[in-house]
């Protein structure tokens, strides 16, 4: 493919037809498509009305607990011996993860639009979580669609979903993982097109999801880049996210996007390895292709069946990636790199142990990748680590992975 | 430039009977009893032929298409045998249409010329791309056009009159209108709403308009033939072919059998349909 030409700001994407480059668009049944541009025209009205920041902005100080703070990690930068490293604390927000960050922006959107009921797909189960909060938060009933498989691996969330009052369906279609939650979503948002609300929870589907889900997670980039300037008086030289569908790393990266001096690095699920097919790595193993409503990276073989893959991490247990992600790869900007199933355990353990924090399997994949560079780098340098979600969630999987019953 | 599909729908209008259009999944179970069922279907009645493309992913189909797709990859199929298997048909028969149904991803991966290329030299007279919006059109629709393959478009109950112009814009061969929102092989919508959506889209369009999603019965056939100039058959032919299969996929019965019994009972049904109405 041929290399596009470097734009002058990377913040301006998508176009008028939704599109990142050649990635991104609206490959979605007719049924649909009357549904999608009317929620794009609601985004639009939505997202210039003062009324509707406003009280975003007070449901994120007040219920969400933003902002969330940027954590020097004194105890990893000391076992390291390299770079400071700070952790972006959205483990901190209310639910335990980022998703909360979009859910709220979207339940709103979905009231502004007098739907009555909300649907969404989860992988780890934190978005699920997260929408089963907010529909809780706001009377609405919620059907979360979760692969059988992550349903087994991540039952302490798929209680919590319950206790909230939202109806878990797992999905038992392919490896009943999150794209057979979204095939089922997508099923049933075209039977109920009337009255439902799908809350996607990560920046890819059509257009305008992965723009709309990118600028309410855009709220950790913005203050992550105010945090480090007031505490260390320059921005940072590495910033770092775990990248599954995409979304708590595009809102890290977008606006640090057009700040040339920092390197921006995106982590894959490199599962068990690149050369086979157990992993997720779509932007490093994959190549482009149109699935769940757009067209970007993904693990599909030469008939163009798209791949299974496999992570450790639930979350980022997906073929594919959010569109603009495909883009930013295709430009250069940000540099995509694979950790493997191991390496993110021990960094799930490291980080426990020297930090007292637990982070989600996602987030360790991201400090894993630090656990590389930090040490080659130089004691004044800055990394900031988007520490996604916390890691509650995993100790069953970690202690299966560790060989220990709990 | 007329096609296949143009010809046979003049035909079936000049004789006053809607079209019978059945759909089957390409490689279901294996290659050659598909290709089987594919030889029985205009023996036993049906006027156009829906060969299903497999795809990994089908996110408009109810369980018993994406049952179909998963058993015709396990079987080995690909695009490209599902284009060997139209070819070889067409070496038997020269008149019956035949109209590729899917996904876009695996006809991306082909590479949009060498699709349209192979699917023209292979006999096919049109393309449903389930994922494929007007909004998409630079995609496959224009080129398909160029190259002479119709384009059919799904109108829906969400397509109201100020989108439907933009539906049918580029539209060829038939409008295919889904009786309802929802998956394939739920059940029918209320066919008195279905008439007057059939007329409405008339209203807008010369083409003619074929109702899928749904029809099961030679009895619903019927009634929807009464006002459609085709009625769509699915799932019901899919689960034919299911239901003599056993738990290990092996044949209790001869599917293609199976499939001419129903479509022979789905032929009468749309034969009767203006009869019918008329009376």
């Amino acid at each position: 493919m041929n290399k596009p030409a470097m734009p002058n700001s990377f913040r301006t994407g998508p176009d008028e037809q939704g599109m990142f480059g050649i990635f991104g668009g609206r490959f979605v049944a007719e049924t649909l498509m009357p549904l999608i541009l009317d929620l794009e025209e609601q985004w639009n009205h939505a997202k210039n009305d003062p009324e509707f920041k406003a009280e975003l902005q007070n449901l994120s100080t007040h219920y969400a607990g933003r902002p969330s703070k940027l954590y020097f990690a004194e105890g990893l930068t000391k076992h390291l011996g390299g770079a400071k490293v700070y952790f972006k604390r959205e483990d901190l927000n209310h639910t335990g993860s980022h998703k909360i960050n979009n859910c709220l922006g979207q339940i709103l959107l979905a009231k502004r639009m007098g739907k009555k009921r909300i649907i969404a797909e989860t992988g780890a189960g934190q978005h699920g979580v997260a929408s089963a909060t907010v529909a809780a938060r706001f009377g609405y009933p919620c059907v979360v669609y979760m692969g059988a498989t992550d349903v087994a691996r991540q039952s302490p969330n798929v209680f919590r979903m319950k206790l909230l009052g939202a109806e878990v369906r797992p999905v038992t279609a392919g490896h009943g993982t999150l794209k057979d939650a979204m095939n089922e979503a997508l099923r049933d948002w075209v039977t109920n097109v009337e009255d439902t609300y799908y809350l996607i929870g990560t920046a890819a589907g059509p257009h305008p999801y992965p723009e709309m889900v990118r600028d309410f997670q855009s709220v950790i980039g913005s203050e992550a880049r105010a945090q480090i300037l007031e505490q260390e008086g320059r921005l940072p030289d590495v910033i770092i996210a775990a990248v599954g569908g995409g979304s708590n790393a595009i809102g890290l990266f977008h606006p640090f996007l057009d700040d040339k001096e920092v390197r921006i690095i995106g982590i894959e699920a490199g599962g068990r390895g690149l050369d086979g097919v157990e992993h997720c790595a779509s932007m490093n193993a994959g190549r482009p292709g149109v699935l769940h409503g757009n067209r970007t990276y993904l693990l599909q073989n030469a008939d163009g069946q798209i791949l299974d893959g496999h992570s450790i991490s639930a979350g980022l247990d997906y073929p594919g990636v959010g569109p603009e992600h495909s883009w930013l790869r295709d430009s250069g900007r940000v540099q995509y790199e694979p950790i493997l199933d191991d390496e993110a355990l021990e960094a799930f353990q490291l980080t426990t142990r020297v930090e007292g924090i637990i982070p989600a399997l996602e987030s360790a994949h991201a400090i894993a990748h630090a656990m590389k560079i930090v040490p080659k780098m130089d004691k004044d340098q800055l990394v900031i680590v988007n520490l996604s979600g916390r890691g509650d969630k995993d100790v069953h999987t970690v202690a299966k992975m560790l060989g220990m019953e709990i | 430039m007329t096609t296949r599909i143009d010809r046979r729908m003049a035909k079936l209008k000049s004789e006053g009977r809607p079209a019978l259009v059945t759909y089957i999944m390409g490689g279901d179970p294996d290659y050659e009893t598909s290709l089987s069922i594919m030889k029985a279907l205009p023996v036993s009645g049906s006027d156009v032929i829906e060969l299903g493309m497999p795809f990994s992913d089908p996110m408009a189909d109810g369980p018993a298409i994406q049952a179909a797709g998963l058993r015709a990859l396990k079987g080995g199929q690909t695009l490209a045998r599902t284009l060997k298997m139209a070819s070889e048909f067409r070496a038997g028969d020269d008149e019956t249409p035949i109209v590729l149904m899917g996904y876009y991803n695996p006809i991306y991966i082909y590479g949009v010329d060498r699709f349209l290329a192979d699917a023209k030299a292979s006999g096919i007279d049109g393309l449903i791309v389930v994922d494929l919006p007007p909004e998409m059109d630079e995609e496959l629709c224009i080129p398909a056009l160029k190259a002479g393959v119709n384009f059919i478009r799904l109108a829906t109950p969400t397509t109201d009159d100020k989108r439907l112009p933009k539906v049918l814009e580029n539209t060829s061969g038939f409008v295919y209108y889904v009786s309802m929102t929802g998956i394939t092989g739920s059940a029918l919508a209320d066919t008195a709403k279905v008439s007057a959506a059939v007329t409405r889209i008339k209203g807008h369009t010369a083409l003619p308009v074929c109702v899928g999603f749904g029809v099961k019965t030679a009895e619903q056939a019927r009634v929807i033939g009464a006002s459609a100039d085709g009625v769509v058959v699915g799932t019901a032919i899919v689960n034919a072919i299911a239901n003599v299969l056993g738990p290990k996929g092996e044949k209790t019965a001869d599917p293609a059998e199976a499939v001419a019994t129903l479509v022979s009972g789905l032929a009468q049904g749309v034969r009767s349909a203006r009869l019918a109405a008329a009376e």
